[in-house]
């Protein structure tokens, strides 16, 4: 069976080209760059190359530029860190309600320990005012963190115009840039961004590896102290094969930047049009216009989600869901929640995510395969005879 | 994630749809928990002689209402509103864990059916239970922060009340 993979956000391929990188990294230059002899510095020079094309991609200076192991690890470095650092300064941080776990959770973990924090609101299209940003200043906060783009409903947040206010006030401005950096252009220096998370998956590198850009003068302290790896910010020997992937990675996707996104948006377009003409009461949700080139994110009403993806998976399509049965946790998305979804119509949430090796064969397929899916759920449905006045048509 | 079982149950329920003037109605859950699911039985001699449902869910919630309405065709009341949770899962050879309490609440629906027939039968409105935390069992609900469980805390504590 074909397998159309529109999941792209949980997991992409590795490009061949980067793969072919990594692989003397396992064997022959297997040095460690901590050593001075020169299998060390061999893999040392790797990693500054890497950190050169990585810094490139997002505009920055390389030297701000520190590995980690994933996203998650960047975003719990930059707020522990920052917060840790600036505790004589103030003790108040800003962020939203739509940020992934990762920040969710480390804000959670952080408040806990005495920090406060607050949350700024959303509007229906998951956006962030930068206004809020501002009125929620106050001469305690030491940090503001706010995602450049949303991983579940693809909504761009106003990033200038929030560094700008945060650049105003002198206060150190953090962006989980994880669904953006090599996706569509990041610019720190354009942005105001001072702290930046990415992760190299996105960009078709390899899982296992990330990196958080630190501007040079924003007091940050270590989340793992041990060595002096990394200017003494992230202990422990380095990913070397990793890190190579994730430069080259960058490398190419700097380069292809463009052609990808006009290769997805159409693509997506295309999905956003022609499944509400397929299924009736299919709703966007997210930013029509302002939205990651390859997001296509809809709930389909009086179904489930998990249900759908199931029957979607029989037919060799990977996609994603918001829905609570989907979650760990059972709970029903807390982004959709915060853009005032409510949760019954959340459940029956779809989350497409494309990338390069899509094609409109897959969109046929797809708007083809999931009418009689959701078709087949609905007659099933007790909320379906009772909400909706229109049976759907054969 | 699914045993076998359950993808085929999900794949090919048994028994969806409605009875046209059923003996009895149950419903359970509630959307926000992820599931409803509604029962519909025809019963001669105190023997359930047909079963029908529909259901708003997960995999899970599907295999559940297709594998109870199964179990209780042909039982007898008494012997239908034995089946239990239990029971249910054993059928189905497994679910996942997280799946228990949200998704295994077919023979809830199925006892509450039986139970509007009774009620009918004496004459009286079947008085629907209120979908309490004893039904809309969210496994997160206990966590102490409500900030954990926005929508489930407030859908128990509205509803127990």
């Amino acid at each position: 069976m074909r397998i159309i993979n529109f999941d792209h956000m949980a997991a992409s391929p590795v490009l061949p080209e980067v793969v072919e990188e990594m692989l003397p990294y396992l064997t022959e230059r297997y040095g460690n760059p901590s050593s001075i002899h020169s299998v060390g510095e061999q893999a040392e020079e790797a990693i500054n190359d890497a950190r050169e094309k990585t810094a490139a991609l997002i505009n920055a200076n390389p030297s701000g530029v520190i590995f980690t192991s994933c996203g998650t690890e960047s975003n719990n470095f930059a707020l522990k860190g920052v917060m840790l650092a600036n505790r004589a300064q103030g003790n108040h941080l800003i962020t939203t309600g739509v940020e992934h776990f990762s920040i969710m959770h480390a804000v959670k973990a952080l408040e806990k320990q005495g920090v406060e924090v607050t949350r700024l609101p959303v509007d229906k299209y998951g956006m962030v005012d930068p206004d809020d940003v501002e009125t929620a200043i106050t001469d305690r906060t030491v940090l503001i963190s706010v995602m450049h783009a949303n991983n579940e409903v693809g909504t761009i947040q106003p990033i200038g115009e929030i560094g700008k206010v945060a650049r105003k006030h002198g206060i150190p401005f953090h962006t989980d840039a994880v669904a953006t950096a090599g996706v569509i252009p990041v610019d720190v220096e354009a942005m105001s961004v001072d702290l930046l998370s990415m992760a190299a998956n996105p960009f078709y590198g390899p899982k296992g590896v990330g990196a958080l850009y630190v501007r040079k003068g924003v007091r940050i302290a270590p989340l793992l102290d041990g060595g002096i790896q990394e200017n003494g910010l992230r202990a422990g020997t380095e990913n070397v094969m990793g890190i190579v992937g994730m430069g080259k990675a960058a490398e190419i996707a700097l380069r292809e930047m463009q052609a990808r996104i006009d290769h997805l948006m159409p693509l997506r377009d295309r999905l956003i049009r022609e499944l509400p003409e397929a299924i009736e009461e299919v709703g966007l949700v997210g930013h029509p216009i302002r939205r990651l080139p390859g997001n296509v994110s809809v709930t389909v009403k009086y179904v489930e989600g998990e249900s759908m993806l199931l029957f979607m998976d029989m037919e060799g399509i990977k996609i994603a869901s918001g829905s609570a049965c989907i979650s760990r946790s059972l709970k029903v998305s807390h982004v959709m929640l915060a853009m005032g979804v409510d949760a019954a119509t959340a459940q029956g949430s779809l989350l497409m995510t494309l990338g390069r090796d899509n094609t409109d064969e897959d969109v046929d397929d797809v708007v083809r395969v999931l009418p009689p899916i959701v078709r087949k759920l609905r007659d099933m449905s007790p909320l379906y005879k009772k909400s909706s006045k229109v049976k759907a048509s054969a | 994630m699914y045993s076998e079982i359950v993808m085929e149950h999900f794949k090919n329920p048994r028994n969806v749809g409605e009875i046209e003037n059923a003996d009895g109605i149950g419903e359970v859950g509630n959307p926000a928990c992820g599931d409803i699911m509604t029962f519909y039985i025809k019963v001669k001699n105190n023997v359930l002689e047909d079963v029908k449902f529909k259901t708003f869910g997960c995999g899970a919630a599907i295999a559940v209402s297709s594998m109870v309405s199964e179990m209780a065709k042909g039982k007898t009341l008494d012997e239908a509103m034995r089946i239990s949770h239990r029971d249910v899962i054993t059928a189905l050879d497994g679910l996942p864990k997280k799946k228990h309490h949200c998704s295994n609440l077919g023979s809830d629906a199925l006892h509450r059916a039986i139970e509007d027939y009774q009620a009918k039968l004496q004459g009286k409105m079947y008085e629907k239970p209120g979908d309490g935390p004893e039904v809309c069992e969210c496994p997160v609900r206990d966590i102490e922060d409500p900030e954990e469980a926005p929508y489930c805390a407030t859908v128990c504590e509205r509803s127990s009340k």
